[in-house]
């Protein structure tokens, strides 16, 4: 239980404070860049790291390549959805998580990806 | 506090499919647009609340500030999958090091889209999409052009104001239209 309370306040720390600094910096710009910063990797890998090994933090990362091109995918995939279908944020991000996962998982397991 | 809440829950979520599932699984959902989704959102909501303000319905201005930051994260997601790249390369040799190369890496790969983003008032190509911001600076008069968040591909008059700076494309889709727009 510690370790979850550990790892609520690692990434909830690390997330806001890239977009603390994406909300401070000139230009707004940096809003963006900021924001799709790898928060959550950051604190997840320290954690594993520390826990696990440096081995286990690796195998993580090589999925999360195939999670990133998926990311891209699936913000493609919004913007399209918000702009040609008028949909709502909320509704087009909900509904494009599909498509996060079947990409991420389809590359996984191309690349021959083992749980 | 929304996005401090769910930088937390995105990272229990992690932990939780790698103990459950192996590292493998778990690594996958280090890339989970989890906080995209309530970024997004926030976005619209914030826009159409600037537009109500103003006493205009503000929905369309919303989708369109939202489909902008959507552009943008999926650029930065190239900058993503250059620090994964790179720490997994290092970590084996210093996890230190690794935090250090792959943020560095990060940040040399994510910059790079700005450029692309404001590269409409910067363009001087003769007839092109800079030509019209810089002489035009006028919208667009012809009511079946439809700037909705670019410009006027057919007209090349002048780029849309979006969130308080000129846009020049929503969608990485329009991207490969403002390269051969530039010629």
């Amino acid at each position: 239980m510690t370790e979850y309370v550990i790892r609520f306040l690692a990434g909830g720390v690390v997330v806001s404070a890239f977009a603390m600094l994406g909300d401070v910096l000139r230009p707004k710009s940096f809003a963006g860049l900021f924001g799709a910063a790898p928060s959550v990797a950051l604190a997840t890998l320290g954690i594993a790291i520390y826990q696990h090994g440096e081995s286990y933090a690796a195998a993580q990362t090589l999925s999360m390549m195939a999670g990133a091109v998926a990311l891209a995918v699936y913000s493609v995939v919004v913007c399209q959805l918000l702009i040609r279908a008028r949909m709502r944020a909320l509704l087009a991000t909900l509904l494009s998580i599909v498509v996060w996962l079947i990409t991420a998982f389809g590359l996984w397991a191309l690349a021959g990806g083992q749980a | 506090m929304i996005r401090f809440a769910l930088g937390g829950a995105a990272t229990v979520f992690a932990g939780l499919v790698s103990s459950h599932y192996g590292a493998s699984v778990g690594g996958l959902f280090l890339a989970l647009p989890a906080i995209f989704c309530a970024s997004a959102t926030l976005i619209e909501k914030h826009e159409i609340r600037r537009k109500r303000e103003a006493g205009l319905a503000g929905e369309r201005r919303g989708e369109e500030a939202a489909a902008l930051d959507a552009a943008g994260a999926a650029l930065g997601a190239l900058g993503m999958l250059a620090f994964a790249g790179v720490f997994w390369l290092r970590v084996e040799c210093s996890a230190a090091g690794a935090f250090a190369a792959a943020s560095l890496a990060w940040l040399c790969v994510s910059p790079f889209r700005m450029p692309c983003r404001r590269g409409g008032d910067r363009s001087s190509t003769k007839g092109g999409l800079g030509a019209g911001c810089r002489a035009g600076r006028r919208p667009c008069a012809d009511r079946s052009c439809r700037p909705s968040i670019g410009y006027c591909r057919s007209h090349g008059r002048r780029p849309a104001t979006l969130l308080g700076r000129q846009v020049v494309f929503a969608c990485p889709s329009r991207l490969w239209s403002l390269r051969s727009h530039r010629g």
